[in-house]
């Protein structure tokens, strides 16, 4: 008889050096980065991984060297990334508008923090609005995957440079340092051959060719709005093709508990728990960030009387919750920042309180409660 | 015998440049030193092989003008940009071409550190004393007293410092292999010059390190000169600050034959 394994083929692992292997064994073919907490052993792992297998790993002298590094190896038609933290997106927002409007296919990794300013080290979700809606000047999206264990870190990096080539397009890998730094068994990808081939559009010098040119840069306002419609038009692909999302006990819910990452992943326990005190709850679960889950989350609310919105921030995508709810249902909120994150038990008695006045005559206003201080007793 | 008249093609346009006007104003030296450029790509044989990597600024459309892949950076980020493109493919040749506010201002940290890794690029430097794209204000590289649309009263070198030496700061670098300051003002810089972008390519093919071409160049316009007086200005007023010479020519690059 064969012995057991009891890990059943997963390695312990930490989220940020599993984020980087499994980027690795994607056939990555150049990093680039500054270190930054708590994502640092993201960058550790490449800079002794990387040239064992003769490729590319630098240390920029910022996140805007880094980020425009990036760009330049994106332009060769490589697999390229990098990966940072809060305020070293920040930084890299000038190239990261260049690129999305350059169109070249670029993974990066944000392992939030506690902000804003220099914050501190502790997770949170607070980089929402920043990923989603502002990477940058100008008008763009990118697509972005929230991973709530080590595991889907792991599978959605190599995901991300899937999406990134097909789309020609910015992914962003969204943990926190939850996910970075906590250590729990999973499964790593088989190793991808780097890719020799370069596509058509690659700056690989003009020989046999016309001469490839990769820029931002439409002085005509007719000519750069075109581009702007064909970059809008990618965009609703994406929207229609690429919504990620996982329900939880949602068939019978009269409370519907939106949240993602981390966040996600405790309100799972907390919901679990209220199942065995009888209220029926169910989780919406958003794994793709941008684009957000608005389909999904139009059905639940003709289906469900309240929504509890649960982020570790002061509520960003509660935004989008209200503006996909048409006002259906009341959306409440419960929030931590700071790097605080919520213990089921918080979750929980949110849950509760709110089980306890779903009987009320609806008041006939959108009731919304904001705050890290709030609570729906 | 009857004597034969046999038509010879004496110059022509290097097959590097394409067959487009450029929007570079009457008497700016732009052109010329991309014509240089051109010529040395054609003379060494890399055009297919090269990348350019255009600034912001007035040189900002410069992959308009060349036959040859292109892209387009963030200002003062080319060295940060032509890294990525050289790292992941060591076999082409990447030059960057900057203007004083993109090289010596905003990006002044991308290239300093390009410089410091010995970054396998070539870098051409364009001086002129201003920021010419956005309509004449004072750049790093403006003079004292120099009169700008943002200095109108002179440059004011108690309240700005005083302009900034890109070549001897960078020659000061272990990394930097190869890096000089000509002019583009009469026909003997001009040649000096088109020696100087041969010598700076040479020491990439041969991967030898970092290297780097000033070029004090004119700009009629912002200066409110004709272009002749312009170059007299670079004579008058740019060399006495700014010297011609090399800087830095590591042994490697004494030894290229």
């Amino acid at each position: 008889m064969a012995p057991v394994d009891p890990l059943q083929g997963k390695e312990l692992l930490k989220g940020n050096v599993a984020i980087a292997e499994a980027a690795i064994r994607a056939g990555l073919q150049a990093y680039f980065g500054y270190p930054i907490t708590p994502q640092t052993e993201l960058l550790e792992h490449m800079s002794l991984r990387m040239p064992q297998l003769g490729r590319t790993f630098l240390q920029a002298e910022s996140e805007v060297a880094a980020i425009n590094m990036v760009y330049g190896a994106a332009c060769a038609g490589v697999r390229v990334m990098t990966s940072s933290s809060g305020p070293g997106i920040s930084l890299m927002q000038e190239g990261l508008s260049y690129i999305a409007c350059s169109e070249v296919p670029v993974v990066i990794v944000d392992i939030m923090r506690g902000g804003p300013g220099l914050g501190n080290i502790q997770p949170t979700q607070a980089d929402y609005n920043q990923l989603t809606k502002s990477a940058g000047h100008g008008d763009f999206h990118s697509i972005v995957l929230a991973p709530s264990s080590v595991q889907e870190a792991i599978d959605f990096t190599v995901l991300a440079f899937d999406l990134a080539e097909k789309y020609r397009t910015i992914v962003f890998v969204a943990g926190d340092g939850m996910i970075g730094q906590m250590m729990e068994p999973a499964r790593l990808p088989p190793m991808q051959k780097v890719r020799t081939t370069r596509p058509d559009w690659a700056l690989t010098g003009a020989k046999g060719r016309e001469k490839n040119i990769i820029t931002s840069l439409y002085l005509g306002g007719e000519v750069l709005e075109s581009v702007n419609q064909r970059l809008q038009a990618k965009i609703n692909r994406i929207r229609a093709e690429e919504v990620r999302y996982e329900e939880m006990l949602t068939d019978d819910a009269d409370i519907l508990v939106v949240a993602f990452g981390t966040t996600g992943r405790i309100a799972k326990t907390a919901i679990r728990e209220a199942r065995r005190q009888g209220v029926r709850v169910g989780l919406l679960r958003p794994i793709t960030l941008f684009p957000f889950p608005f389909a999904p989350l139009d059905e639940l609310s003709k289906r469900v009387k309240a929504i509890l919105v649960v982020e570790m921030s002061a509520g960003q995508m509660v935004e989008d919750v209200r503006l996909g709810v048409w006002g259906r249902v009341p959306v409440h909120f419960y929030g931590r920042t700071g790097g605080v994150v919520p213990l089921p038990g918080e979750i929980l008695d949110q849950i509760l309180a709110l089980a306890g006045r779903l009987d009320e005559p609806p008041s006939g206003e959108l009731r919304e409660f904001v705050g890290m201080s709030v609570s729906v007793s | 015998m009857e004597e034969q008249w046999v038509e010879q093609v004496v110059y022509q346009r290097p097959k590097s440049l394409s067959k487009v006007p450029t929007h570079y104003c009457p008497g700016c030296t732009h052109g010329l030193i991309h014509k240089l450029i051109g010529e040395v790509i054609d003379e060494l044989g890399i055009r297919e092989r090269t990348i350019a990597v255009a600034p912001v600024g007035c040189s900002v459309l410069l992959y308009n003008y060349f036959e040859l892949d292109g892209a387009e950076a963030a200002h003062g980020r080319a060295p940060a940009m032509a890294t990525g493109l050289k790292r992941v493919q060591p076999d082409k040749i990447v030059f960057t071409y900057q203007g004083d506010g993109d090289l010596a201002s905003i990006g002044m940290a991308e290239i300093v550190w390009a410089a410091t890794r010995g970054e396998n690029i070539t870098v051409f430097f364009i001086n002129n004393a201003i920021y010419g794209m956005t309509g004449g204000q004072m750049a790093p590289t403006s003079l004292p007293g120099q009169v700008t649309r943002s200095s109108p009263m002179g440059r004011d070198v108690e309240m700005t410092g005083m302009p900034i030496r890109m070549a001897e700061m960078l020659a000061e670098l272990p990394g930097a292999s190869y890096v000089v300051r000509r002019s583009v003002h009469d026909i003997r810089t001009i040649k000096e010059s088109k020696k100087a972008i041969r010598t700076a390519f040479r020491v990439q093919m041969a991967g030898a390190g970092f290297s780097l071409v000033e070029f004090l160049s004119s700009c009629p316009t912002n200066w409110g000169l004709t272009p002749y007086q312009s170059l007299d200005w670079i004579k008058q007023n740019m060399v006495p600050y700014y010297p011609l010479g090399d800087y830095k020519v590591a042994d490697i690059v004494k030894d290229l034959k």
